[in-house]
C-alpha cells in the first residue's frame, strides 16, 4: 500500500503543483524581473538596471510608510494577542453559552476588510463629527481606527487558536501544579503560556504578516489621508504603481523590498518564538 | 485494499477532470471567436475597452448592430468607475489585446504612445470638426475624440427664484458670492443652502481637485500663451482660493467634515432641494433629472478674473480614442472601419448622440436632448469664449492628490498656513511630478 501511494505520488501532486507554478512561481519570477525593467504592460518590459531601487528608496514617503506600518504591526500584534488570549481563557472556563460567545466572537472574521473599512469609516466618522473633525484630518486617528478595526476583526480569529491550543493541555499537567501548591497566576505563566508556545508562535507570525501586509481595511478607511500621513507600505505600493505614468517599475521593486522585509521579519519572530516551545 | 485503490484512482480523476476543464474554459472561448470569424467571413476583428459604464448597454447593443450589419465580430469590455487604468494595464499584456481604447489627454497618451497606431490618414481624424479634437504626437494623430463635455455650476431655476434672483444676476465672481452669501444669511428662513456639499471622498473630489483646478490652469495658460507646461507659477492660485471658500463656507455642511462626503451626498441635496449650486457637468444629468428638467440650468464657474463675463463654460474633453498599434493588421483596419461606422451611420450616430446623449465632434452630430448640453450651448452661441479642458496636461494622479488632501485640511482649518501648503502641493507638486514622469 505504502508503495503504491508512492508511486501515484506525482499524479496526487500535479495539479496543485500546476496550480501554484502558475498562481504562484511564474508571477513571482516575473515580479522580480519587472522590479529592474521599464513597462506599461507586464508582457512588454525594457531592462534598466537598479534605477527603479534607487528611485524607491529615495522616495520619503515610502520610508514614512516603513516606520507607519512597523509600529501599526507592533501595536496591533500586541492588542489582538493579548485580547485574543484572554478571551480564550474566559470562554474555556466552564460556564454556559462559551460556544455561542465564540461564534459572535469569530464572526467579524467572515466580512471582508473593504466593507470592513467602509462600516467602521461610517462609524468613526459619525463619533468625530461631533466633535467637528474627521478621520482623514489627522493621521493618528487613521492609526488608531485602523487599530481597532484590526483589533475586532482578527481577535476572534485568533481566539480560536488559542481555544484550541488551551484545550491540548493535558489535564494531568494542571492538576499536578496544583496539588504542588500553584495558584492562579503561577499556572497561567508556568504551565499555561509555556504549554501554549506552539499557538502563540502561529498567532503571532500570523498577526504581525498581517499588520505588515494590510492592504484593503487601509485602503478603504483612510486611503491614505491625510496627504498619504495614514499609508500603509501595501497601499503606497498599490498607488506607485497607478500613480504615475512611468512608474511601474518603482512600484515593482518596492514590492519586491517588501518581500524581503515581511519573509525577514516573519523569520526572526518565528525563531525567536521557537525557541521558547517546550516539548509536551 | 481494493476498495482504496479504487477510490484513490477515483480521486485522481476528479482532480484531473477539474484541471482539463479549468484549461477548457479558455478552448471554448477561443473556438467561439473562430467560428463568428469563419461564418461572416469577415478580415479581423474588433475589441473595444470602454471607459464609460453608464453607457456600457448602449455600446453593446451597438457592437451587436454592427455585426448583424457587417460580420465584423466586435466585443466590447467595461472597466469599473475608475478602474480604467487598470484594467487597460491588465487587458492589454493578453494574446487578445484590446485594438480600440482611450487615453484621457496627452499624459495618458505619454504612457501609452507605443501602443497608438498612427491615424492621421484615417477616415475618422478626418471627420473631426475640429482640428483641436485630435490629440497629437507632433504631426501625427494618435487619438481622436469621440464625445465633447460641459461643466460649470449646475442650479436649480426654482430655489434661485425663491431666493429672489436669476440668473442672469450672476454675471462675475462678486455677483456670484453676493448671491451665495446672501442665501446662507438667509438659510433658515429659505430651507435651502446655497451649494451641496463639496464632498472630498474619492468618489467626489476629482469635482474640486481636477475640475476646479482646471480655471487657475486655463487662466495661467492663456496669459501664457500655452498649451502645457512642466513647471505653473500659480498666478491665479489667489481665485482659487476665492472659490473655494465660497464653495465650503456656504455648503450644507460644516467644512471640517468634507472629507467624509461623497458624490451621492451632493446628488442626493441637489435632488431634494437642499442646495441650489451644484458643480459638476453635462453627464450628471440622468442623476439629477428628478429635479425636472425645465428647473435646471448651468452656470460658468467664475473665479473674480478680469474680463471673466464673457467667459462660458468648461468645454472640452478627456476621451480620445486610440487604436491598439500592435493589434494584427486586418484587426487595426477593422476598428478603423468600426469607428467611422459609430460616427458616420445612421445606426451610430443614432446610439451615440441619443442613447448614449454624447456630443459628438463630427458632422453628424445631432441636437441634443440633454438640457444641460443645450443651455451650455447656450453660451457659446450667446458669444462668450469656452474654457477649455487643460487638466490633462496635469501631470500625474500624484499630483491631484496631493493638491485634494491640501485642499481638505484647509477647509478643516482656513488659515494662510494651510493654504501655503495647498499652493505648494499646486506649484512645487507640479514641477516635482512633471520631472518625475519619465
Amino acid at each position: 500500500m505504502e508503495k503504491a501511494i508512492k508511486r501515484y505520488m506525482p499524479i496526487f501532486i500535479l495539479p496543485t503543483f500546476c496550480a501554484f507554478i502558475l498562481g504562484f512561481i511564474v508571477p513571482f519570477l516575473m515580479g522580480i524581473w519587472l522590479s529592474f525593467c521599464k513597462f506599461t504592460t507586464v508582457t512588454d518590459a525594457r531592462f534598466v538596471g537598479f534605477s527603479n531601487y534607487v528611485d524607491a528608496l529615495k522616495d520619503t514617503v515610502f520610508r514614512h510608510s516603513f516606520w507607519y506600518t512597523a509600529l501599526f504591526a507592533i501595536v496591533s500584534l500586541i492588542m489582538i494577542n493579548v485580547f485574543a488570549f484572554l478571551l480564550a481563557l474566559a470562554l474555556t472556563q466552564k460556564m454556559k453559552g462559551t460556544n455561542l460567545f465564540r461564534t459572535i466572537f469569530f464572526m467579524p472574521n467572515l466580512i471582508g476588510g473593504i466593507v470592513l473599512g467602509y462600516i467602521w469609516q461610517l462609524i468613526f466618522n459619525g463619533v468625530l463629527a461631533s466633535f467637528g473633525t474627521a478621520l482623514g484630518l489627522n493621521e493618528w486617528y487613521g492609526f488608531w481606527g485602523l487599530i481597532i478595526l484590526v483589533s475586532w476583526q482578527q481577535i476572534g480569529y485568533m481566539m480560536i487558536i488559542y481555544i484550541a491550543g488551551l484545550q491540548s493541555i493535558p489535564g494531568d499537567v494542571m492538576e499536578a501544579a496544583q496539588i504542588d501548591g500553584a495558584s492562579g497566576i503561577q499556572r497561567l505563566f508556568k504551565v499555561t503560556i509555556p504549554m501554549m508556545m506552539p499557538s502563540i508562535t502561529i498567532c503571532m507570525f500570523l498577526s504581525i504578516t498581517n499588520g505588515f501586509k494590510l492592504f484593503d481595511q487601509n485602503l478603504s478607511l483612510t486611503a491614505g489621508e491625510p496627504s498619504k500621513m495614514s499609508e500603509m507600505m501595501a497601499l503606497n505600493i498599490f498607488n506607485t504603481f497607478y500613480g504615475r505614468t512611468g512608474w511601474e517599475g518603482v512600484g515593482q521593486a518596492k514590492a519586491v523590498l517588501f518581500f524581503i522585509l515581511v519573509v525577514g521579519i516573519g523569520m526572526i519572530q518565528l525563531r525567536a518564538t521557537r525557541s521558547k516551545e517546550v516539548q509536551q | 485494499m481494493k476498495k482504496r485503490k479504487v477510490i484513490s484512482v477515483l480521486l485522481a480523476a476528479a482532480m484531473i477532470t477539474g484541471m482539463i476543464s479549468g484549461c477548457g474554459n479558455s478552448g471554448d472561448a477561443e473556438s467561439k471567436t473562430d467560428a463568428s470569424d469563419a461564418g461572416a467571413e469577415a478580415e479581423g476583428k474588433v475589441y473595444y475597452l470602454n471607459f464609460k459604464p453608464e453607457a456600457d448597454e448602449q455600446w453593446q447593443a451597438l457592437a451587436e448592430e454592427y455585426t448583424a450589419e457587417t460580420g465584423v465580430p466586435v466585443t466590447v469590455l467595461t472597466a469599473a468607475s475608475g478602474e480604467y487604468e487598470k484594467t487597460l494595464k491588465s487587458e492589454m499584456a493578453k494574446t487578445e489585446a484590446p485594438t480600440l481604447f482611450q487615453v484621457n489627454g496627452p499624459v495618458g497618451l505619454a504612457g501609452w504612445k507605443d501602443y497608438c497606431y498612427d491615424m492621421t490618414d484615417s477616415d475618422i481624424a478626418k471627420g473631426l470638426t475640429d482640428e483641436s479634437f485630435a490629440l497629437k504626437d507632433g504631426d501625427k494623430t494618435l487619438g481622436v475624440a469621440y464625445v465633447v463635455e460641459n461643466y460649470g455650476i449646475i442650479y436649480n431655476k426654482v430655489l434661485l427664484e425663491e431666493a429672489g434672483y436669476t440668473a442672469d444676476d450672476i454675471t462675475g465672481f462678486d455677483s456670484f458670492k453676493k448671491v451665495a452669501e446672501d442665501i446662507t444669511a438667509r438659510k433658515d428662513e429659505l430651507g435651502f443652502s446655497a451649494f451641496t456639499s463639496a464632498g472630498m471622498d474619492g468618489s467626489s473630489d476629482w469635482r474640486f481637485k481636477t475640475h476646479l483646478a482646471n480655471l487657475p490652469i486655463y487662466y495661467e495658460y492663456q496669459d501664457e500663451g500655452i498649451d502645457n507646461t512642466d513647471a505653473i507659477k500659480g498666478t491665479y492660485l489667489e481665485n482659487y482660493r476665492q472659490i473655494w471658500d465660497l464653495y465650503i463656507n456656504n455648503a450644507t455642511c460644516e467644512p471640517a467634515l468634507l472629507s467624509t462626503k461623497t458624490g451621492d451626498d451632493a446628488v442626493a441635496e441637489f435632488v431634494t432641494e437642499e442646495a441650489v449650486f451644484y458643480q459638476n457637468g453635462t453627464w450628471a444629468m440622468t442623476d439629477i433629472a428628478d429635479v425636472g428638467e425645465e428647473n435646471i440650468g448651468i452656470l460658468p464657474i467664475y473665479i473674480g478674473v478680469d474680463g471673466e463675463e464673457e467667459q462660458g463654460v468648461c468645454t472640452g474633453t478627456e476621451n480620445y480614442w486610440c487604436v491598439n498599434s500592435k493589434a494584427a493588421e486586418e484587426d487595426i483596419q477593422a476598428t478603423l472601419d468600426f469607428m467611422n461606422w459609430c460616427v458616420t451611420s445612421d445606426a451610430g450616430v443614432e446610439a451615440m448622440c441619443n442613447e448614449m446623449g454624447f456630443v459628438i465632434p463630427f458632422e453628424g452630430n445631432l441636437e441634443s436632448s440633454n438640457v444641460l448640453v443645450n443651455e451650455a450651448n447656450a453660451y457659446l452661441e450667446a458669444g462668450k469664449t469656452p474654457v477649455t479642458w487643460n487638466f490633462s496636461t496635469m501631470p500625474s494622479e500624484e499630483w491631484k492628490n496631493g493638491v485634494g488632501s491640501a485642499l481638505t485640511a484647509y477647509a478643516a482649518d482656513q488659515t494662510d498656513e494651510k493654504w501655503d501648503a495647498v499652493v505648494t502641493a499646486f506649484v512645487d507638486g507640479w514641477a516635482t511630478e512633471a520631472a518625475a514622469a519619465k
